[in-house]
């Protein structure tokens, strides 16, 4: 056999002209890429065999009716017919590759749905209007640096530039709105929890 | 974060994968039975068992 880098080349005009052993030589030596790469896609044994074997029927079908004109690409035309086999089977089963979950790994424990369900969601917005509620009954001044620091995001620095004291003063004026906060909250029993 | 990396990769991919002697043969004997015929510009298929 013509082990020469044309070689693919000189076996597909081999087959083209009616020798079949020459298919034979161009599987083996080109099966185990091919059937890899369709494996890493689809990752099923069976699946890979079904697209694997489609591919060389396509492969046959095309060299035999003498539509081949890729003279020394092999390969890579082989590799296209699969890629593009595989694209067909995903969307035949419109789904992507899915994960099977191991004993030592399961898919779940590093992906989960973050938004809330409906009952969460209710019980935030409910403890969002009781802390709004209990705010308003701050006095002035603590209620102001209070909304400003948690509610608009403003650092101390600006909430005594835009109030007009220092930043000790508004600092103060936080954590005295916080702990009358908590003794509204102790005095009354009002649980705010989610 | 550790949890992120399993110890075994479970879809990591030999290269020594190969397909079953089946289908190979099963191509094979296919390309044998594969016959196109031309006719007028126009190419049948025919598979001859």
């Amino acid at each position: 056999m013509n082990k020469t880098p044309n070689s693919d080349a000189l076996l597909v005009s081999a087959y083209i002209n009616g020798d079949e052993s020459a298919l034979g030589e161009l599987v083996t030596r080109h099966k185990q890429r091919i059937y890899s790469f369709i494996y890493s896609k689809v990752y099923n044994r069976d699946v890979a065999e079904d697209v694997f074997q489609d591919t060389f029927i396509k492969v046959i079908k095309t060299l035999k009716k003498g539509k081949y004109n890729e003279e020394g690409k092999f390969l890579p035309w082989v590799m296209r017919i699969a890629h593009n086999l595989v694209i067909d089977h995903f969307r035949r089963n419109n789904r992507m590759p899915k994960f099977e979950n191991k004993d030592d790994f399961n898919i779940f424990s590093v992906l989960h749905d973050g938004s809330l369900n409906i009952e969460s969601k209710m019980i935030k917005s409910q403890v969002e209007n009781d802390v709004k509620n209990l705010i308003h009954e701050l006095p002035d001044d603590q209620r102001e640096v209070l909304i400003m620091r948690i509610y608009k995001d403003m650092s101390f620095k600006e909430i005594s530039e835009q109030t007009g004291v220092s930043i000790n003063t508004a600092l103060g004026r936080m954590r005295y709105a916080l702990i009358n906060l908590r003794k509204v909250i102790d005095r009354h029993n009002i649980v705010l929890t989610n | 974060m550790a949890k992120m990396y399993p110890k075994s990769r479970p879809n990591r991919v030999s290269n020594n994968l190969v397909p079953r002697d089946e289908t190979i043969k099963f191509l094979l004997d296919y390309s044998k039975a594969l016959s196109v015929i031309n006719y007028k510009n126009v190419k049948f298929e025919a598979l001859l068992n």
